[in-house]
Formats: structure tokens, sequence, C-alpha cells
């Protein structure tokens, strides 16, 4: 019953998108206020009807309903609770659903906290985010039904895959959803307003702050994901260039090309048409994204051929989508084309530089990770792209936009002085000189890729000292009063960028200084690995919940110090009879040690053992966390709030209120 | 006048920028391409000696045999149709099993053995990689055109 229930839902929650998209839209066109109305009370139910959807299906996982199929594939009687609510959006079905949900809760936060918008831009943008629902709703009710009962219902499931039940796992996909739907905001603005053909630094300022919070989500989302690989893989890796990672790393470059060039329309209206191609752009990636990890094209491209309701209709959503957006952009934008002009060295002309070469990265990815997907569905013989090609494309594309990232906050509007950047910054030029040739000394040898990772990062870092210290030249008051007086978006900006800073220090250190050891460990016999000795006391079995293990034992020492007792685990779980390692860490701020079980090796209890040494990985959490506090700050300054009170008064009011 | 020739200049440096960009870009594509062989493609003598490139097929059943050191592995990889012997020093993913599909990469050495640098299984029992799929859907298909 409660399942027919979530599936009667989803339907109703369809008709309501299409109501939410073609009456405001159809409204907005022709000037019809009674019809633009029905933009918000349709986006809360259509909202309602989706969380009732979703609610019906988390619980038929919760009460173990063998009956529905998607349940009786991905749960299992004795999976502890909270693994059977997260199964819920660990199918590919479940997943989409709650894409839909996070669209719905988007919608509903900008029918919100829109009241300060032209009716006609609120009817537009609620009614674009509609027309999204409606195909993300045909395309669950049609080929990827989450309700779908299995007669006879099944004795037991089939257990969740080993590998989603972890923290990491149970967060990223909601986290990388709330970016990838978020940037459905930004494309919504962006539609709307080629639409209305009033492209308008107001129309920045309305799409800034949702942009910013859906890059911080996101940013959330990747690190998440890739936190999980690293500590659930039972490989170390933190970033393996894989498409899956890659789908999810396009569209956040091209949200932070997005959220750069947003800031030069709001603030010098330049740059317009360009910025909504890069909202357009965003968006289509992200739908990208969820077409290459959910159609199945990435396992097999013989699977999407096999299959091809599924893949047809994203491939077919996503040509609509991207096609009609283009043709839209192409008909309107050219009229828009206006914006102050701005000399070679400004800050307009750095964020420029920023934006082509983000973009010239994101093109390498996207080659990178498309090519040999292309290769295949034409049957031109199997390639596969690997890290030495990102890597030896991404690291020297990107590296003159961190350089830029240290100058371009410190440079004025239009008209820079390059005479006047060079005495401000020379100094922190200098000494992150020097620390590129002194700091890899202080750490195992010369490297030179270590060395620029650690120039950049200095460097960042200082610039970001630099651009404090001439805010707080000026002004009144105690040096804590000034700082609290800086406006948010200042402080957001500067953490995100010293947020890089810390992420490119805990890079440079780790890909270059990392150790690691596949060793054979009888029972009692240790290892060394980086100062540290490892001590195996052999492994037990031990009974989990929906599995059994062996769980070794290894205490660490340094020079006879304990350090560690950590307890790896090799899984074989009952339902689905997969094996899983299951990894051990001892993190500080400046090194984890990592311990990962292979085999064992006979019967006398030896173990291939994997033995980590990660120095300094911790900072690159660390650094995407400031990244992230730095994003939702900076969407928090009071001028997006300010702008919203002022336009809350009627007409005749606002020019008092102003003046007030 | 004066702007359109700074508007020129701007659009110059963009230009000769994506280029180097382009260059840098299709360069490292070129040399970091890594491509597939099946079995029966090696052992035609297809695949590149002095290049790595990967493997793909089923683990030969009884074929693994675990050297002294305890991390060192041999194994037979087989479309079916023909085998490749194979050295592998490191720990196995969780899922490399006899008569299961494994993807390899590494380089082919005079004598015939294939050198793994690294192994993938993926992570799902009836998961087989794509690519050791193709290659023992091609070895069958071969055969039967044989038969036929």
């Amino acid at each position: 019953m409660i399942p027919e229930l979530g599936h009667f839902a989803l339907i109703l929650a369809l008709l309501l998108a299409l109501v939410q998209s073609v009456l405001p839209l159809v409204g907005a066109q022709r000037g019809n206020r009674t019809l633009m109305a029905v933009a918000r009370p349709a986006t809360q139910g259509q909202f309602v009807f989706v969380a009732l959807a979703f609610g019906c299906l988390a619980w038929s996982f919760l009460a173990n309903d063998f009956s529905v199929l998607n349940v009786a594939r991905n749960s299992y009687s004795r999976l502890p609770e909270v693994y059977r609510l997260t199964a819920t959006w660990g199918s590919h079905e479940g997943s989409l659903l709650m894409w839909v949900l996070i669209l719905g809760f988007w919608s509903s936060a900008v029918a919100i906290f829109s009241r300060h918008l032209p009716e006609d831009m609120v009817a537009r943008v609620l009614g674009i985010m509609g027309l999204i629902s409606v195909g993300f709703l045909a395309f669950l009710l049609t080929t990827s039904n989450p309700f779908e009962r299995l007669v006879p219902a099944a004795p037991d499931g089939n257990d969740l895959n080993p590998l989603l039940q972890d923290w990491g796992m149970i967060l990223h996909p909601p986290m990388l959803y709330m970016g990838y739907v978020g940037f459905a905001v930004a494309f919504a603005f962006a539609i709307a307003a080629l639409l209305s053909g009033k492209l308008d630094a107001a129309w920045a300022r309305w799409s800034r702050p949702w942009t910013t919070v859906a890059w911080a989500f996101l940013t959330l989302g990747i690190v998440l994901g890739s936190w999980w690989a690293y500590r659930e893989l039972g490989w170390g890796g933190w970033w393996f260039w894989d498409p899956t990672e890659n789908a999810s790393f396009m569209p956040w470059i091209a949200g932070t090309a997005l959220i750069h060039s947003l800031a030069v329309t709001e603030k010098r209206g330049a740059f317009k048409a360009w910025t909504v191609l890069l909202a357009l752009t965003a968006f289509s990636l992200s739908l990208l994204g969820t077409f290459l990890v959910r159609s199945g094209v990435l396992s097999s491209v013989h699977a999407f051929a096999t299959d091809p309701a599924r893949g047809a209709f994203i491939l077919g959503f996503l040509a609509v989508v991207i096609g009609g957006s283009l043709v839209l952009y192409a008909w309107r934008a050219p009229k828009m084309i206006t914006g102050g002009g701005f000399s070679w060295f400004s800050r307009e002309s750095l964020l420029l530089a920023n934006n082509v070469i983000l973009i010239a990265a994101l093109g390498a990815v996207l080659l990178g990770t498309l090519y040999p997907l292309f290769m295949d569905a034409m049957g031109l013989g199997k390639i596969s792209v690997g890290p030495p090609y990102f890597n030896a494309v991404f690291v020297p594309l990107m590296a003159p936009a961190l350089f830029l990232m240290g100058v371009g906050p410190l440079v004025r509007w239009k008209e820079g002085s390059l005479p006047d950047a060079w005495t401000r910054l020379k100094w922190a030029l200098g000494v992150a000189v020097v620390a590129a040739v002194l700091l890899p000394l202080t750490l195992d040898g010369f490297k030179p890729w270590a060395s620029l990772g650690f120039f950049l990062a200095v460097w960042i870092t200082l610039a970001v000292a630099v651009a404090f210290r001439d805010r707080l030249r000026h002004g009144g008051g105690s040096v804590a009063h000034r700082l609290g007086t800086l406006p948010r978006g200042f402080w957001g900006m500067q953490l995100a960028h010293f947020g890089m800073a810390v992420g490119i220090a805990g890079i440079a250190v780790v890909a270059n200084y990392e150790s690691e050891r596949d060793v054979r460990m009888d029972v009692g016999s240790y290892a060394e690995l980086a100062g540290y000795t490892f001590t195996f006391h052999g492994a037990s079995e031990r009974e989990g919940p929906n599995y059994r293990a062996a769980r070794g034992t290894l205490e660490v020492t340094r020079n006879g110090k304990h350090v560690a007792t950590l307890h790896p685990e090799k899984r074989l779980y009952n339902a689905s009879g997969m094996a899983m390692t299951e990894a051990a860490v001892h993190p500080n701020l400046f090194r984890d040690i990592y311990v990962a079980m292979g085999e064992q090796l006979d019967e006398q209890g030896a173990w291939s053992v994997r033995l980590f040494h990660k120095p300094f990985i911790n900072w690159l959490w660390l650094g995407a966390v400031f990244m992230v506090v730095g994003g939702f700050l900076a969407a928090s300054d009071r001028r997006y709030r300010i702008a919203l009170r002022r336009s809350e008064l009627p007409r005749g009011l606002a020019a008092q209120g102003a003046g007030a | 006048m004066k702007s359109r020739h700074k508007k020129l200049a701007l659009i110059v440096v963009v230009l000769a920028g994506l280029g180097i960009a382009a260059a840098l870009v299709l360069n490292a594509f070129q040399s970091n391409l890594v491509f597939f062989f099946s079995p029966t493609q090696v052992a035609n003598g297809e695949a590149p000696i002095e290049r790595a490139f990967r493997i793909g097929g089923l683990v030969e059943e009884g074929s693994i045999q675990r050297q002294s050191d305890g991390l060192s592995v041999h194994f037979v990889v087989t479309d079916t149709a023909r085998t490749i012997p194979v050295i592998y020093t490191g720990i196995l993913p969780d899922l490399f099993k006899e008569g299961k599909g494994v993807v390899a990469e590494g380089r082919l050495g005079g004598d015939g053995v294939f050198t793994a640098t690294q192994v993938l299984a993926k992570h799902d029992e009836n998961y087989m990689p794509p690519e050791a799929a193709h290659a023992v859907e091609q070895a069958q298909k071969a055969q039967q055109t044989v038969v036929e």
C-alpha cells in the first residue's frame, strides 16, 4: 500500500510540475499576473508530493518490504537501520528520486526567498525549474520506477553494496546533488533573463548567492566522495581521474568560472553574455554528469545499447536542454552585449584570464573523459585515458590561474596599476620563491612539482594576508572591530582562496612524499615505513551485523614509543558474498598512517598487508572545508539581503526608505 | 581606434594562450593514451612491445600461483581462445578470482610474459570489466566463424 501511495504521489508531482512550468511561463510572456501567481503554490505542492514519494520509499526500506524490487535489490534484513535508510538513495532509481527531491527543495527555496524579485522573473525561474522537474519525473515514472513490485516477494534482500555502507557515501550523493541541482537555479535565472531580455547587474546579483551556495555544496560533495574513496577503496588514493569523478569535477570547474564571472557582471555589468553561457554550461555539465554516472554508459557502452530506454531518454533530455538553451542564447544574447570597458590590467582582465584558463582545463578534462566513450561507441577500439594524461595537462594549466589568484583580488576594477600591485606584492613573491626552494629540503629532498606547489600555496596565503592588511589600514577602532566590519563577501572569498592554498600544500606534499609498501607479515613480524615500525599481531575472526571479518591487529611504534594500535579488516558480506577491505587509519594534522589487509597467505596466519604513510593528506580535506565555509559566508553577505529589504517596500516608499 | 587595437591585442593574447593550451593538451593526450588488446590480438603480435597497454579476459582456472615471497603472483589471462601469462607483484583487488574477469595494465616482455603494474577487478560479484567481456566476446565470435 505504502509503495503505491508513493507511486501515486510521484504521478501527482509530475502533474503539478507541468502546471508549475506551463502556466507561469505563458503568464510571464503575456503579462498575465494570475497565471504568474500559480508558480509559487505549484512549486510548493510539487515539492510536498515528491517528498511524500521519497518518504514512502524510505519507509519501504526501513520496513524491509522485499516485495518492492528496489528494496529487494539494495537492502537486507540484517543491514543496520541507518544503512537501510540511506539505501533509499543507494540505487539508480532512489538516487534519481533524490535528485528530483533536491530540485523540489531548491525550487521551494527560490519560491520562498524571492519576494524581492519582479513577479515575471519569479514566474519564469520557477517555470524553467518546473520543466526540469517534468523531465526527471517523466524519466523516473517511465523508465526507473522506484516503487516497482516484485511478485512473488523476495524472502530477503541482496544487500546494499558494501562499498556504500560508509558515512562518506551516505553524505556524498545528497551534497553532490545539492551542488548539481543548485546550478539549475543559476540556469533557470539565465534562461529567464534571456527570455525577458533583461540581463543586467540586478540579474547577476540575484543569481550570485544561489550559485555560490550551489558551488559550496558541490565542493563538499566532491570532497566527501574523495574522502570516501580514500578510506574505503583500500588503495589509499584520493583522486583517480576516473570518469565518475570527472563527471562531478567538470561542473565544478564550470561553476568556479561562473562564480568569478558573475562577480564581474554584478560589479561592473561586463561579461554578461559570457556569464549566461557559463550558467548554461555549468548546469548542462551537471546533467551530463548525471547521465554519465546513471545511464551505465561508463561501465559499458554496450550495456547502454542493450537497455536503450534509460540512456536514450537522458540523452534526448540532454539534447533538448543543451540544444534548446544554446539556441535561445544564440537568438537573444547578441542583443545584450554591453558593459563597461576595462584596461588590460584590471580585475576584469585578471578574472577573464581565470575564466579562459578554467575553460581550457575543462576542455581537457572533457576530452579525456568522453573520447574513450566516443571511440568505443564508434567501434574504433578500446582505449583508456589515465591519470598521467590528466596530471600532465591539468597541473601546468592551473598553475598560472593559481598564480593570478594571488594578484586578482588586490587589483582595482576597470583600471589597475601594475607598479602598485608590484609594490604591494613584491615581498610576498620573494618569500614564496624562497619557500619554494627551502620547504622541499625540509622534507625528503627537492622535487620540482612539490616546489611549485609550495610556491603557489605560500604566494596565495601571503596575498590573502596582504589583502587583509590593506583593508585594515583605513578606518577607526580596534583591529578586531575593523575585522568585524569587513563584509562577509570579502571574508568568504579570502577564506576560500586560503583554503585553496592549504589544499595545494596538502596535495604538493602527499603527491610527492607519500610512501607505501606491500609486505608479507607473519604473526609477530614487523615492517618499517617512513620511520614507523609496524608489528603484526595476527588476525582474528569477528562477527559483524551483516558480515564476517578477519580483524588484524597492528601496533605502530616510532623510536620504540607507542603511536597507535590499528585494526584493519577484511570483510566478507553474507548476502552478496562480496569481499571488502576496511582500512584502518591513524590521522593527525601532519600525516595519516594507513593500513589495509591484503589476503591470508598461509595456515600460520601470515597476511599480505599494505602500509601507507600519507604526509599532509588531511590538509587537503581541511582546505576544502575552508572553501566550503568561504562559499557559504560569501553567499550570506549583507548586500544580498539589503537589496531584499529595499525592494520589499512599495514603490512610492522605496525612495524614502533609501533616503532614511 | 586605440581601444580597438587594445581589443585586438587582447584577443590575440587569449587565442595564443588557448593555442598553447590546446597543443599541450593534445600532446599529452597522444602520449598517454592506453590501448586495449585482447589475448588473441596479443598472440597475433598486434600489441606494441615498447609501450604500456591493457589486456583483459578471464583469469584461467587453476592458473594462480603465488611465489615464495608471498607477494608475487603468476596467473594466466584467457579470452577462451588464446592466453597470456601475467606476473604481478603486490596486493590483488578483493574480487580477483579464478574464472572471473580481470583487466591488467603493464608491458609485454620479449619472452611473451606480461608484467602488470596494475590489476583491476571491479567491485561487484557479477560485474565483468567491459574490456574483459569484450575480449571474450570477440574470441567467441571468431571461433564461431571458424566453425561455420
